[in-house]
């Protein structure tokens, strides 16, 4: 039985980080997309999309060809002394890409499905537009933000494909759950598999039940709605 | 004037041009639905841009199109009560109410949250969320919050359409008081001709978003210058109209030719008549006025103290009516089964005499 367990910890934080980045990107681009019509709106939403309708390979390749040595954000970071590809940041990277539509779609319902009365009558009563979203906007569209996160989360920490392309499958580096589970199958080593898996299980309900109860102890409201 | 409102919106089925101004008082906007009496509250709160135009409350301008002036909602101080309330849900009362206070001290909020609470008579409800409120509570929460920011001036959007009738005339009957007490500017829509005359002493008539009439309630109640006005004050019978000397009018839809008070060297393209104006002749002197004629009765409808009788002028065949006529119920118990014709009497002094 092996006792690296570098996997697992890697996982995690990629998977936090990656939530984090998505939950903040996810929520701004879902804000300024809310209630805005038009073709370029649109358009820009395919591109939010994209890596939800894309093979995660395909993203991995994409990220691959921006952030390498000859791309165009790999050659802007490689002045500054850094590379991406083939480092932990590359886990987060293809793991906030691939779990950000989820995140945005989530927030956005939320946001179009709030009573636009209320957020005018935060206008007329004098609320200025940050105020509205923090304390009208936010509140009620709280639901959907915690279920685009978990999605998120779940998503993010079972990114592979991407991930491989994008940041290999380094031990102790890039190595998340999901590749060492495939490096443990294909090397044969059944049982190492079968506790990568059940890690990855526990950790998803643990999450999921964490997120449950810690919202309904922030929001004592939310108990009093299910009474 | 404290408000004045002079501008033009161009909306998907006609324009609307707003131009009038109001007093410290209750000013009523009447109007059937899309004649855009929504949309002038919203414009004046803010919440949506006329196309060119002034808006000046207190002699401060919140917009002017020439001067490319318009202020934001949130610093025109007007306080709006929409029509389904737009309570936040997930705020208790206290704190609806509070929202837009800008006093910090929270000792001071939390009387003035009291305060209000029991202007609108809803003392002990601090803590309950609007769900938990009757529609009633939920409408008296909406307009101290509207209240609470002080406001230079007070927009009611149908703020009783969404209550029964029963809690709607007691619910009115505070808001009459409310609106004496606020003593600035308050416009107050509906599309209700009687809530309209009980709650404002002027009225402004919107019809496709123009003004139809403007004027104190009994002016537009008592003369209304155009049939549609008329229709909206519910008038229920008109008929084109030909004069035919001074004094005289013939109605050819009824078929008749009408003496009247009014004057009619306008050349008035309808004439009309109240319901309850219409009586029938008592007399014989009555029965042989110019005004009385000879009429059926086509079918009635009964409300609990009142009947409508449906008329039917000079002969008793045919299907439609003529008139319609609302009598109180003791005064058709004594005549409806007195033999047909009976005499109808439209009284000269309450002929209506309408432009085209």
């Amino acid at each position: 039985m092996a006792t690296d367990l570098s996997p697992v910890w890697l996982s995690l934080e990629t998977s936090i980080t990656a939530t984090v980045i998505t939950l903040v990107l996810g929520t701004a681009a879902a804000v300024w997309r809310a209630h805005r019509r038009g073709i370029g709106p649109a358009l820009i939403d395919g591109v939010f999309l994209l890596p939800l309708v894309l093979p995660p390979t395909v993203v991995g390749f994409i990220l691959l060809v921006i952030f390498g040595r000859n791309g165009p954000l790999g050659r802007l970071l490689l002045r500054f002394g850094a590379t991406v590809v083939f480092s932990w940041p590359a886990t987060v990277i293809a793991a906030a890409v691939v779990s950000f539509p989820l995140m945005y779609l989530s927030v956005r319902a939320a946001l179009e499905q709030l009573d636009p009365a209320l957020l005018q009558a935060g206008r007329t009563l004098g609320a200025s537009e940050w105020g509205i979203f923090r304390r009208i906007a936010l509140p009620l569209a709280w639901p959907g933000i915690l279920a685009g996160t978990i999605l998120a989360f779940a998503r993010a920490l079972g990114e592979f494909g991407a991930t491989l392309m994008l940041a290999g499958s380094i031990p102790g580096k890039t190595e998340t759950i999901p590749i060492a589970i495939y490096i443990s199958v294909e090397a044969g080593e059944i049982h190492q598999a079968v506790v990568w898996s059940l890690i990855d299980v526990a950790i998803s309900l643990a999450m999921i039940v964490g997120m449950y109860y810690w919202t309904h102890l922030q929001n004592p409201r939310a108990q009093a709605a299910h009474r | 004037m404290p408000l004045e409102v002079h501008f033009e919106k161009k909306l998907p089925s006609y324009t609307l041009s707003a131009d009038f101004s109001a007093t410290e008082e209750p000013l009523a906007i009447l109007g059937p639905s899309g004649s855009g009496k929504s949309m002038t509250l919203r414009c004046i709160a803010g919440l949506e841009r006329p196309d060119y135009g002034t808006i000046k409350l207190n002699r401060r301008t919140l917009f002017d199109s020439h001067q490319r002036i318009d202020v934001p909602a949130r610093h025109r101080e007007v306080g709006l009560l929409f029509q389904h309330y737009a309570l936040f849900p997930h705020l208790n009362v206290a704190e609806n109410i509070a929202f837009g206070m800008k006093a910090p001290a929270d000792a001071d909020r939390g009387a003035r949250v009291r305060r209000l609470l029991s202007e609108v008579h809803l003392e002990g409800l601090e803590h309950r969320l609007p769900r938990e409120l009757s529609g009633g509570e939920q409408q008296r929460v909406a307009l101290a919050r509207a209240l609470a920011i002080e406001p230079q001036a007070l927009l009611l959007d149908e703020p009783l359409s969404a209550l029964d009738t029963y809690l709607r005339s007691k619910v009115e009957q505070q808001l009459i008081l409310a609106l004496v007490q606020f003593r600035r500017p308050a416009l107050y829509v509906t599309h209700t001709m009687e809530e309209a005359y009980r709650i404002a002493p002027k009225i402004l008539v919107l019809s496709k978003g123009k003004v139809a009439a403007f004027g104190s309630r009994e002016q537009i109640f008592r003369h209304p210058p155009t049939l549609d006005v008329a229709l909206l004050t519910g008038l229920k019978n008109f008929s084109r109209a030909r004069v035919v000397s001074a004094g005289k009018i013939e109605a050819t839809d009824w078929n008749c030719v009408l003496s009247c008070d009014a004057d009619v060297s306008a050349r008035p393209a309808f004439i009309g008549i109240r319901a309850h104006h219409i009586r029938f002749a008592t007399s014989f002197d009555e029965a042989n006025s110019p005004n009385a004629f000879p009429c059926w009765l086509v079918r009635t409808s009964e409300a609990p103290f009142r009947v409508t009788v449906y008329l039917r002028l000079h002969s008793p065949e045919g299907e439609h009516h003529h008139l319609q006529a609302e009598i109180a119920k003791e005064n058709w118990f004594q005549f409806k089964d007195q033999p047909q014709p009976w005499r109808v009497l439209l009284p000269p002094k309450d002929i209506l005499v309408l432009p085209s």
